[in-house]
């Protein structure tokens, strides 16, 4: 047992954790918090694949943009006068019983599958790969991504100030 | 103790996974559902890593997940503007309230 399995169970306890009280919380402004952990644990696992860019691109886009607009979807959608911000739950039971059962099904089949296991030690730094294959052999999926994050500006904006 | 190898990536990426599922059927908040697939969108993306590294597949499933994570800050944003519209028209954004299409 070396470093990087001690780094590796530290960062998965976090994340699954924290998504765990992010789904059982019910203040749901909490839940966005622990949203929080959940990615920089999230973030620590891609550093250990080797995926730094990813990373850091984790922590930009979902903790400074997709949390920020969850935070301020929960902010804008509750009475905060009336403190009302629980919120509540429905079937629970058969929720838990029928996601345990998937969830045994998938971990039996990824746990025995004898997966192809080649283990490359990337200790490389991504960025400059990545930025060449996203003007290479990525280049039309780059631009038509830069379009639609386009149209998907102007249809939030437009659809909300309606 | 086991080295720690792909299938123990798989295994945090399933957990993750089952979690937003759970936290998708079971909450009635709107933007609850939205962090379930937050979770999900995660769990895909430790997936596409992990296989990307240990498949010797060099940078393409890295690639991809940052297709993902583009794809999901458009997600964000659109959902955001559809439960502000839902919450303008019922006045809650519980999902188990919202049933007419026609006001």
């Amino acid at each position: 047992m070396n470093v990087y399995d001690l780094i590796f169970y530290l960062f998965a306890a976090i994340t699954i954790l924290s998504a765990f009280f992010v789904v059982t919380t019910r203040n749901i402004v909490y839940s966005a918090y622990y949203l929080l952990f959940t990615f920089f644990g999230v973030a620590g696992i891609y550093v250990l694949l080797g995926a730094d860019f990813i990373a850091m691109v984790q922590l930009i886009v979902y903790v400074g943009g997709i949390l920020i607009l969850l935070l301020f979807g929960v902010m804008l959608t509750n009475k905060i006068t009336n403190v009302d911000i629980k919120s509540g739950t429905i079937h629970t039971v058969p929720a838990t019983i029928g996601v345990a059962l998937f969830a045994g099904i998938i971990l039996a089949s990824m746990w025995n599958t004898n997966w192809k296991n080649v283990n490359s030690d990337m200790q490389v730094a991504s960025t400059q790969h990545l930025g060449f294959l996203l003007i290479h052999q990525y280049a039309l999926v780059f631009e038509l991504l830069g379009i639609l994050l386009l149209i998907a500006l102007i249809g939030a904006a437009s659809m909300a100030r309606k | 103790m086991i080295h720690v190898g792909l299938n123990h990536f798989l295994v945090v990426s399933t957990i993750l996974f089952s979690l937003g599922i759970l936290g998708i059927v079971s909450r009635k908040n709107a933007v609850m559902v939205l962090m379930g697939i937050e979770l999900i969108l995660n769990s895909a993306n430790i997936n596409f890593i992990a296989f990307a590294k240990f498949g010797n597949f060099g940078f393409q499933g890295q690639i991809m997940a940052l297709f993902v994570i583009i794809l999901a800050a458009a997600e964000a944003a659109i959902a955001l503007a559809i439960v502000l519209n839902i919450y303008k028209t019922f006045s809650t954004v519980n999902v188990d309230e919202i049933d007419t299409l026609k006001d």
